[in-house]
């Protein structure tokens, strides 16, 4: 038999202004099942809560009712106050009287009436309620981070200098990611392999940091704090162990005109190659699809000449298989190329390149070694044009996003471009200049007064050649749309950022969702930015939507810093108002009949398949089950139930539907 | 008919509606007396079972509401209550119950004053429609 206990509270005046206490104290306390009910100033004072830790023992109290505030404001006052008086924290409602009742209606009988209906329809609720014990997840202790570009490097160097273990894991030979084919970073204009090495050598000598370069996700299973990986580590074909990185390979192989990833093409690589000089780890791949032993059969040069005898040519993908706690996707981005611009000519013609191309021409490490040479034929340009929104905020290409860093890097570029060409003549074509972050408005400024760049305010419609000249074709829109037409030596077109051509199918494999353009959705787009709607799977960087560096850095870190405090404790504690499924003694063993539509309705992959098996092992049924680490509680799944087989605690079916029949005043013997 | 005094029973979500209320009430914005609120975790959760019975005892209109779609507290669950919606007003008409009675809104945790106007309008309505009288009709169907 339930003994309930209710405690109505005047908020000072705030609701006894308007609410006669007294008399829903009284109407309360006739309630079956009511034993107690009482009307004090200030519930949530000390002596309020006193009050009611002393009613639970002295009256054995089944269940508390506090009529007050909203139960976002002190639900877990009272809850409290409940489970050190030795009750189930989650036998105490709130019934809300001010904010719903006192507050909003004025003095009067109807309002006294509607907050006795009110306290009526908790009570019928938390006479439904059960005992419930938080939810216990064990945690392992170890991150999972997809990407060693610089928002992986900077989250996985966040999580191992908090004390946790780290598994990085990039795609490329190397980590570094676009940020290492970068020359110069806006607005401070410093060498971006300068900030950014020391990072990836840091990497390579923490402790806590398990290095898988060349190597991909195969797999992911599992739930926050259990999460099972598989890798792929892609053969190098050679022996990682043994090889000291002296680059002799590198120098004798025979194959040495493929074009270079990293250098965006503009320069060449041999077969087997580090991709950069300061890569880590400094150990060359063989790429098996040019090499002329893999191709022919025959050379096996850079075999002979290895001083350490590293060469596996027989070497085959590795699977390995890991336990980790938590995942942060740092897979990054890339930029629109080939013929997405027909009108432009990228593509056909040469020296219509794009920003990671101009990137590699600036840097002092690229294939000009940082000099102003068109790809056509090494000549210095004398007129570069500047394309900016080169695919960006272009719904009639499908891409009605701002890539946000290309005003940024075209300004830079621009600049650079001058400082190295004194007498080059820069222009940029520009929709608007959005710069904003701090110092970047200053940054255009000086490019545009300092370094002479100058912008015109319009689109670009056409390029083509005419007599070794690239002629650009456009409109001054803020001179009446007047026609431009520039002789230009070379076009740089800031391509839009666009997510990894993989992106999807990743997103798919670690069950994240994903926007239209595949770039990954945050949990909140304000207030959880760097959760996905996955527990225990973070974002950072420009997976998420393209971003400049200190963003990407910020975002790492900020991930890094749920993963951290996610691993500060040894269990997950969440509270239990979570969906279950049914289960029942045999020969039912459980109502669902697993149609399994709650599976396709839940926003989090917390529905799996449970297959009941006899003690022969003969599979009886498949039922559906709650994963409670994943599940959030949002019911979804109940309300569609077809054989209202799932339940939701807290706000089960018997506690609604009691709460419907008691607000219409209706008995429980309605029921 | 002008005595009348509806009973409407309101099915809201936590976290946005819940909280538009609450607002409602920080602000001390006043709206009829008429409307008691139950929560919901989410719109999703609401099995529209529930509307009916609470028509089938007596409640003479009710209020759906939740976060507006794309911006939401558990990704897609009030999109499952919208489609439901749309399905639940065929049956609605079937059973003779007057669609008008049932008031399907968004109301988001920053939109007190929506609330406040979303309940008066309500309870307007349901004034003009009079009570409603075909419960006993609705229990013997086997709603109860």
């Amino acid at each position: 038999m339930a003994r309930i206990g209710v405690f109505i509270c005047h908020c000072g005046e705030n609701i006894s202004a308007t609410v006669d206490v007294a008399k829903v104290a009284a109407a309360a306390a006739k309630i079956p099942g009511v034993v107690h009910s009482v009307d004090y100033k200030y519930m949530c004072s000390d002596p309020g809560q006193q009050m009611v830790s002393s009613a639970i023992k002295e009256k054995n109290l089944t269940g508390v009712v506090v009529a007050a505030c909203s139960p976002r404001m002190h639900e877990p006052t009272f809850r409290r106050a409940c489970a050190e008086a030795g009750l189930n924290p989650f036998l105490c409602e709130m019934a809300n009287i001010r904010e719903h009742c006192s507050w909003v209606h004025e003095k009067g009988e109807a309002t006294t009436n509607k907050a006795i209906d009110i306290v009526r329809t908790l009570v019928a609720k938390v006479k439904k309620n059960k005992a419930l014990l938080p939810i216990k997840v064990p945690v392992t202790k170890t991150a999972l981070v997809l990407g060693g570009g610089i928002a992986g490097i900077q989250a996985s160097l966040d999580i191992a200098n908090s004390g946790h273990k780290v598994i990085l894991v990039e795609k490329e030979p190397s980590i570094g990611g676009h940020m290492s084919q970068l020359s110069e970073t806006f607005p401070t204009l410093d060498c971006s392999q300068c900030i950014l090495t020391p990072r990836m050598v840091e990497v390579a000598q923490n402790p806590n940091i398990t290095l898988y370069s060349y190597a991909e996700l195969e797999s992911l299973e599992g739930f926050i704090g259990n999460f099972k990986a598989r890798i792929r580590k892609k053969a190098r074909s050679l022996d990682e162990k043994l090889c000291t990185g002296c680059g002799l390979c590198c120098q004798k192989c025979p194959t040495k005109k493929i074009a270079s990833d990293f250098d965006a093409g503009l320069g060449m690589r041999p077969a087997i190659y580090v991709p950069f000089p300061q890569a880590v780890p400094n150990k060359p791949v063989i790429d098996r699809e040019h090499c002329t032993y893999y191709l022919k059969g025959k050379c096996r040069l850079c075999e002979k000449v290895c001083p350490t005898q590293a060469i596996r040519f027989d070497q085959a993908d590795e699977i390995v298989e890991v336990e980790v706690g938590a995942v942060v996707m740092a897979t990054g981005f890339d930029i629109k190329h080939g013929d997405f611009f027909p009108e432009y000519g990228y593509g056909n013609y040469r020296d219509v390149i794009d920003g990671l191309q101009f990137e590699r021409m600036a840097s002092a490490s690229g294939p000009t070694l940082g000099e102003m040479r068109r790809p056509s034929d090494g000549k210095v340009p004398e007129i570069v044009v500047f394309i900016a929104c080169a695919g960006s905020r272009d719904p009639a290409k499908g891409i009605e996003y701002c890539s946000k860093i290309c005003c940024m890097y075209t300004a830079k570029h621009a600049m650079l471009y001058r400082h190295k060409v004194h007498h080059g003549k820069p222009y940029v074509f520009y929709m608007d200049i959005r710069a904003g972050g701090k110092m970047y408005e200053e940054f255009v400024r000086r490019a545009i007064e300092e370094d002479g760049v100058q912008y015109i305010r319009g689109r670009v419609s056409r390029i083509y050649e005419r007599g070794g000249k690239l002629i650009v074709k456009g409109a001054d829109t803020l001179l009446g749309a007047r026609p431009m037409e520039i002789e230009a030596d070379m076009v740089v077109l800031a391509t839009a950022g666009v997510a990894n051509p993989g992106a999807e199918a990743l997103a798919q494999k670690v069950h994240i969702s994903y926007d239209s353009h595949h770039f990954y959705s945050e949990a909140h787009p304000k207030l959880r930015p760097v959760e996905t709607n996955t527990a225990g799977i973070f974002l950072a960087g420009a997976c998420q939507a393209p971003k400049d560096i200190p963003e990407s850095v910020a975002q790492a870190s900020g991930a890094a810093a749920k993963v951290a405090a996610l691993f500060s404790q040894d269990e997950l504690i969440r509270e239990p108002l979570i969906a279950v499924v049914d289960r029942q003694a045999p020969p039912l063993y459980s109502t669902c009949v697993g149609c399994f539509l709650c599976q396709t309705s839940c926003p989090y992959q917390a529905i799996e398949k449970e297959e009941i098996r006899g003690r022969d092992g003969q599979l009886i049924k498949t039922v559906a089950k709650v994963n409670p680490g994943l599940c959030q509680g949002c019911g979804t799944c109940v309300a569609l139930c077809r054989s209202k087989s799932i339940d939701i605690q807290g706000f089960s079916h018997e506690q609604v539907y009691a709460e419907v029949l008691a607000l219409l005043n209706r008995g429980e013997s309605d029921v | 008919m002008s005595d009348f005094e509806p009973k409407i029973v309101a099915f809201v979500c936590n976290w946005c509606t819940y909280a538009g209320a609450d607002l409602t009430g920080t602000n001390r914005m006043k709206y009829s007396p008429r409307v008691t609120i139950i929560r919901f975790p989410c719109t999703g959760r609401i099995d529209f079972m529930l509307l009916l019975k609470a028509f089938a005892n007596g409640a003479d209109g009710i209020i759906v509401s939740g976060c507006h779609p794309n911006d939401y507290h558990y990704s897609s669950g009030n999109f499952h209550a919208r489609r439901r919606w749309i399905v639940f007003r065929g049956l609605l008409d079937f059973l003779g119950i007057d669609v008008r009675r049932v008031q399907f809104s968004w109301v988001s945790a920053a939109e007190g004053a929506k609330w406040a106007q979303l309940v008066d309008a309500t309870a307007e309505q349901i004034r003009q429609l009079g009570p409603f009288s075909g419960y006993h009709k609705l229990r013997g169907a086997g709603v109860e």
